[in-house]
């Protein structure tokens, strides 16, 4: 179940040819797969293409009914592996990944997929992540496609570019035989817009119809000699037969006055940027009339030569705009030029950072500064010779007034207690080797928890300990989701230790979802999935490889018991990985399926409780132990108006889900009696109201005398 | 309410951008800045505009600051090319679901005084860092404020977070009300209204919260502090006094106008702790001491009066349990999860206290052999290795509270009294000798004791963090500058959860003395 549901925006998928179909790049990606004719899809999620897996999840009854297959893949390469289909078959495939990190999972079934090349089309779209909002190591896409020699395409940010991009990447892919990759960032994966739609296409072949009618082509598999001929034939065959379509096709545009001294060549994902640029520089206009001459690459790879001298035809300047390093095109564009003894001269990182996101002010300092070396006479004055800035104080002094807000676990998460845990048990026995992975759990590494050295990616925190396997004084310690479990940390990571027979403690974190990509079932998911096999056990998986020490734990809320079992963890004399299972579902994905189903039982009159915590202000004497073992973002603080009093006192606010941790914090850390949890009871039984109404009575009387007696100050 | 579109249309980009919109929203992940979005793009949708809007997917809305970007304008009759980002000044209109998120708008350049209108919710969300600090970590809105007012053109700032929780509603809602009433859009009022009706969810509310926020966001605005109260703004007094008491009381509250006056205020409130932690005659012991060691000396005296009723009041067993079973905190509780006094409610109360917290209960003689022996203080730690949960609304657990907060009039003869009470006479001790010869570090003396508060190991660390300080101020007891140097101590005592920092000023004062 994951954490968008996408079924009202899947009934769109289905409109007839010619209508105007308004919604996210995402979605439009997906109705021009199935316009495409696509044969079966599939791919791993990951923002920023998570929700174009939650799409054709939401949508497999009418990939169904179009005779399409829709496979969860169970890791990046298992995803292009499928596109094996596509070699034998001429059945249009697609699978969908983030980038650059998919793309690396992937690459061994890249490399053999581009080898052995394609009779269908095989489309790899790319959610590169990349610039603000990611949260991986910044590399470019590029670098596979010029490696496997496979074809990368990088259309403008609007949805009519975007899907047909998809309808020339499959023809793209058919005309030369070779899989072709379609690359997306962020924010273009999330822009609203609109495009003209075609009719859904069945495919011509079927995957069914296909498996009634097996098909091998022993000059497709990679092995020698047939893989000697692949390479040749990707660059003497496929390359050129590529090119050819992309010139033909027209691929590639071409905006603004074809006679200019100066012209700007980009990708097509830059576009938007550049022509924003050239608008503010009164160059362009918002409707993206231009002045100056651009060529955009919506293929960046292959490059054609012709079509790039004849753009720097008569140009004396040519700025290229490419995001990221190394600067491929540009080192290309330069060979190119040299080769043709051309007079143009070609600039690009001389005017643009050579790392990092090409954001609006990248854009208009580079070409702005460009503009001002070669044309200057194009410019307005003020923008010609633009005075000294006056560069406002405000946002320097502000920096230091503001404070940094990294994301973090969210409310009533069941992580947080896991490492509320370790960090006690880190004060009892000491700081220990401790290495993270990739998934929620990773916002450990920050405060209040500070827990976990590195990241070396999906499913191998236990492997990137491997070093520290055979032990020593302390052991070491590693941290693991479900998710990468189930992805790559089963065999990489605990068979790897299971085999070393590593001294070292793994921690599983299994919160039921791949949470962190938007809580999409894994094989260990608790809830029972029609279309999938869920419930099925990462302790079966556990014991099934090798680990004889493994400890579950069904509640992580259960401070106490995660910290003493660690603690256990750490000094047990048994031989090989000591494996904890700690286990408690994802709150974002508990609270969206138990608020609705509460709500209905306490409408249709069920006695239900509802918790919540708060805090005594009178007994909290503001020094946040229990902040520095929670962060929650429901547990803030409260400036009280008690002049006695020097410091904020804890504070817990309504979107408090009474998870419970901050009462289990408060126990196991014996940090203070200021928690108390309320559970309001809706509908209670007759005789529940009635002596709760009595005993309500009787403390109240109590009370009442006890307050007579005596001075008392009201406190909050 | 429509609004001159040429109002917008300053900056450079006039001639060319045609009546181009660009509106970052700055928002916390988990806010709702996504419904926001989406409002305002079916807002220009249904006005004739094209629209656009981009976000970012994935961790940063796990609770880590976010930007929602949209673009807009008069359907010119071609698909525009509208940018994917905001770009620094290049945005007409700002809106920060937090205060904070506003100043971030500013230092990402995002906020100009040629263009930019900020509409921004004046609430705060602390972030973590603040949180952890084992003190007052806090950061200033006021100074964020005024220069987010300076940096825009123009600025709307009002709590929307409480806007919407008053209606039961989300701040996207109110956020989407001040939008309105700004004025920085050129659509009327219902036009936004009749996008929260066709959203179809929650709608009485949203329209609720609109409503509000739009009026609330009409009215005039202070200069610089927006609306919530500050800390320094005291409220009144809420002491309860049976007429059985009055004279008593009466008596006792006389006694204040013989201290220095400008301590009299903080002297009443300590006085109605003390009393409210012990009874009238610790008052009176309260007073005795404030004014012997206070003297007249204004500053000493306002310092002592707070930190001598915090230390007088310390946090025991006996005055947990006289907490948690009040009517009046029945009461609060009651108020704060908003339930109604005929909804039933569960009440559990977290507690765990320590051995020694135990054995502080025991009097005197009995609990200082207890502590002594080991087999004694073994057995009490056994008793109470594991955390309590009780369930304070039944009557069992009541009076079982009840019956420890009774032990209120025999405190003074239990082990933990005996030991406050050293503790704070060798403060006083020390204050009292200081007034004569160094009266600044009398001050900081006293204000030393802000470090200790809190149970259990929090409470042993401020003891220790304490006489760390108490440790310095002796070194420097002679010296002109001794004050700063114990301010310095308490400082770095508080601003850090380990005793590093405090250690470390120790040791620069060790430096210099030898």
């Amino acid at each position: 179940m994951a954490e968008r549901s996408f079924k009202a925006e899947v009934k769109k998928l289905d409109v007839p040819g010619g209508q105007e179909f308004r919604g996210e790049g995402i979605l439009a990606i997906t109705k021009a797969l199935l316009e495409a004719g696509v044969g079966y899809v599939g791919g791993y999620q990951g923002a920023p293409i998570s929700h174009l897996m939650d799409v054709l999840a939401d949508a497999e009854d009418l990939l169904s009914s179009l005779g399409v297959r829709f496979e969860a893949n169970a890791s990046e390469a298992a995803a292009t592996a499928m596109l094996a289909a596509s070699v034998s078959y001429p059945i249009r495939g697609a699978v969908t990944f983030k980038s650059v990190v998919g793309t690396n999972v992937a690459s061994d079934a890249l490399a053999n997929l581009a080898s052995s090349g394609v009779k269908g089309g095989a489309l790899i779209i790319l959610g590169e992540d990349y610039g603000e909002g990611s949260s991986i190591l910044q590399e470019r896409s590029h670098a596979f496609a010029m490696k496997s020699q496979v074809w990368l395409l990088d259309p403008r940010p609007n949805l009519p570019s975007m899907v047909q991009a998809v309808h020339d990447g499959f023809d793209l892919s058919e005309a030369s035989n070779t899989p072709v990759m379609l690359e997306l960032r962020i924010r273009a994966c999330h822009v609203t817009g609109s495009f003209t739609t075609r009719a859904n296409k069945r495919p011509a072949l079927t995957v069914r119809d296909a498996l009634s009618n097996p098909q091998r082509d022993t000059s497709r598999i990679v092995l020698p000699p047939a893989l000697f001929d692949h390479e040749k034939e990707k660059v003497y065959d496929r390359l050129p037969r590529a090119r050819a379509f992309i010139r033909e096709k027209g691929l590639n545009e071409t905006f603004g006055p074809v006679a200019s001294d100066i012209g700007i060549v980009c990708q097509g994902g830059m576009y938007n940027g550049v022509i924003r640029a050239l608008q503010r520089l009164g160059l362009a206009s918002v409707t993206g009339e231009t002045d100056v001459p651009i060529y955009v690459l919506n293929v960046t790879y292959p490059l054609l030569d012709d079509e790039f001298l004849d753009f720097c035809n008569s140009k004396s300047s040519v700025l290229i705009v490419e995001e990221g390093q190394p600067n491929y095109i540009e080192q290309a564009f330069s060979t190119m030029l040299y080769k043709a003894r051309s007079d143009t001269r070609l600039y690009g990182k001389e005017y643009l950072p050579v790392a990092g996101e090409y954001t609006g002010d990248v854009m208009l300092g580079g070409i702005g500064n460009f503009m001002r070396g070669h044309a200057p006479d194009m410019l307005r004055d003020g923008d010609r010779a633009p005075n000294e800035a006056k560069s406002s104080e405000l946002p320097d002094e502000l920096k230091k007034l503001i404070p940094q807000r990294p994301p973090g676990f969210c409310t009533g998460c069941p992580e947080r207690p896991v490492f509320a845990a370790m960090k006690l048990v880190e004060e009892e026995l000491g700081t220990h080797q401790i290495t993270g992975d990739i998934g929620c759990h990773l916002f450990s590494t920050m405060p209040p928890f500070n827990i976990g050295g590195t990241t070396m990616g999906f499913g191998l925190g236990p492997a990137s300990n491997g070093a520290f396997d055979g032990g020593g004084e302390k052991r070491p310690i590693s941290i693991m989701g479900d998710g990468g479990f189930w992805h790559n940390g089963l065999t990489s990571s605990i068979g790897n230790a299971v085999f070393n027979q590593s001294e070292g403690v793994v921690m599983l974190v299994d919160n039921y979802y791949s949470a962190a990509t938007g809580g999409q079932d894994v094989l260990s998911s608790r809830a029972d999935n029609p279309k999938r096999s869920t419930n099925n056990t990462i302790e079966g998986a556990l014991k099934g490889i090798g680990v004889n020490w493994v400890r579950s734990i069904d509640r992580t809320y259960d401070v106490g018991r995660l910290r003493d079992t660690l603690k256990e963890a750490l000094t047990t004399d048994a031989v090989g990985p000591k494996v904890i299972v700690a286990s408690s579902e994802c709150m974002l994905n508990r609270q969206r399926r138990e608020r609705p189903a509460r709500n209905a039982a306490i409408k249709a009159g069920d006695r239900v409780a509802v918790p919540r915590f708060g805090v005594d202000e009178a007994t909290c004497t503001g020094d946040h132990a229990c902040m520095r073992l929670s962060g929650c973002p429901s547990l803030g603080l409260k400036e009280t108006k008690d002049p006695l009093r020097d410091d904020p006192v804890a504070h817990i606010d309504e979107s408090c889900v009474g998870c419970g941790n901050c009462g289990e914090v408060a126990d196991a850390a014996i940090l203070c009696p200021s928690f108390y949890q309320v559970d309001v009871i809706h509908n209670p039984g007759k005789f529940e109201a009635w002596w709760s109404k009595v005993t309500r009575k009787v403390i109240g009387r109590l009370q009442t005398q006890r307050a007579a007696r005596r001075i008392e100050l009201e406190t909050a | 309410m429509s609004l001159d579109l040429t109002q917008l249309d300053v900056g450079r980009s006039t001639v060319t951008d045609a009546g181009l919109i660009r509106i970052a929203i700055l928002a916390v992940g988990g806010q709702g800045g996504g419904v926001l979005t989406d409002w305002i793009i079916a807002l220009a949708e249904a006005n004739g505009y094209v629209a656009q809007s981009t976000s970012v997917p994935g961790v940063a809305q796990r609770t880590g600051a976010t930007i929602y970007y949209v673009e807009m304008m008069p359907d010119p009759g071609v698909t525009p090319v509208f940018s994917l980002t905001p770009a620094p000044g290049d945005v007409d209109i700002v809106v920060a679901s937090e205060i904070m998120e506003a100043g971030r708008a500013v230092t990402r350049g995002f906020v100009t005084d040629d263009r930019t209108h900020v509409v921004a919710s004046s609430h705060r969300i602390y972030a973590v860092s603040e949180k952890t600090v084992p003190g007052d970590g806090i950061l200033a809105s006021d100074p964020v404020v005024a220069r987010v007012r300076k940096a825009a053109r123009a600025f709307t700032c009002l709590d929307l977070a409480e806007i919407a929780v008053n209606r039961s509603s989300h701040i996207s809602a109110s956020m989407f009300g001040a939008l309105a009433a700004s004025g920085a859009l050129p659509f009327e009022r219902s036009s936004f209204e009749e996008m929260i009706r066709a959203s179809g969810r929650g709608v009485e509310a949203s329209l609720g919260a609109f409503g509000d926020a739009y009026d609330a966001s009409q009215k005039p605005q202070g200069t610089d502090a927006p609306e919530p109260a500050k800390a320094e703004d005291p409220e009144a007094s809420r002491l309860h006094v049976p007429a059985r008491h009055v004279a008593a009381w009466t008596v006792l509250t006389a006694r204040l106008t013989e201290l220095p006056a400008p301590s009299c205020d903080m002297a009443a409130r300590g006085l109605e702790k003390v009393v409210d932690f012990q009874d009238l005659a610790y008052g009176a012991e309260y007073l005795d001491l404030l004014g012997k060691i206070g003297g007249s000396d204004p500053v000493l005296s306002t310092a002592l009066a707070k930190h001598l009723a915090n230390a007088m009041c310390y946090d025991d067993v006996i005055k947990v349990a006289d907490n948690k079973t009040r009517g009046r905190r029945a009461e609060g509780v009651r108020k704060h999860m908003g339930v109604k006094s005929s909804d039933l409610i569960h009440v559990t109360e977290y507690m765990h206290p320590r051995a020694e917290e135990i054995i502080g209960l025991m009097p005197v003689a009995i609990g200082c052999r207890v502590e002594a022996s080991a087999a004694g203080t073994a057995l009490i730690e056994r008793l109470f290795s594991k955390g309590r949960r009780w369930r304070s609304d039944k009557l069992g657990t009541f009076v079982m509270l009840s019956a420890l907060a009774m032990l209120r009039p025999v405190r003074r003869r239990l082990l933990r009294h005996a030991q406050e009470l050293a503790h704070r006479d060798a403060w006083l001790d020390r204050i009292a000798r200081l007034a004569q010869t160094n009266p600044a570090l009398a001050v900081e003396t006293a204000n030393a004791r802000r470090l200790i508060k809190g149970y259990s190991d929090t409470f042993e660390r401020g003891q220790n963090k304490f006489a760390t300080v108490m440790a310095g101020i002796d070194l420097v007891s002679d010296r002109e500058d001794g004050a700063e140097w114990a301010r310095r101590l308490t400082t770095a005592a508080s601003a850090d959860v380990s005793h590093d920092g405090v250690a470390g000023v120790l040791a620069t004062i060790r430096s210099f003395v030898d």
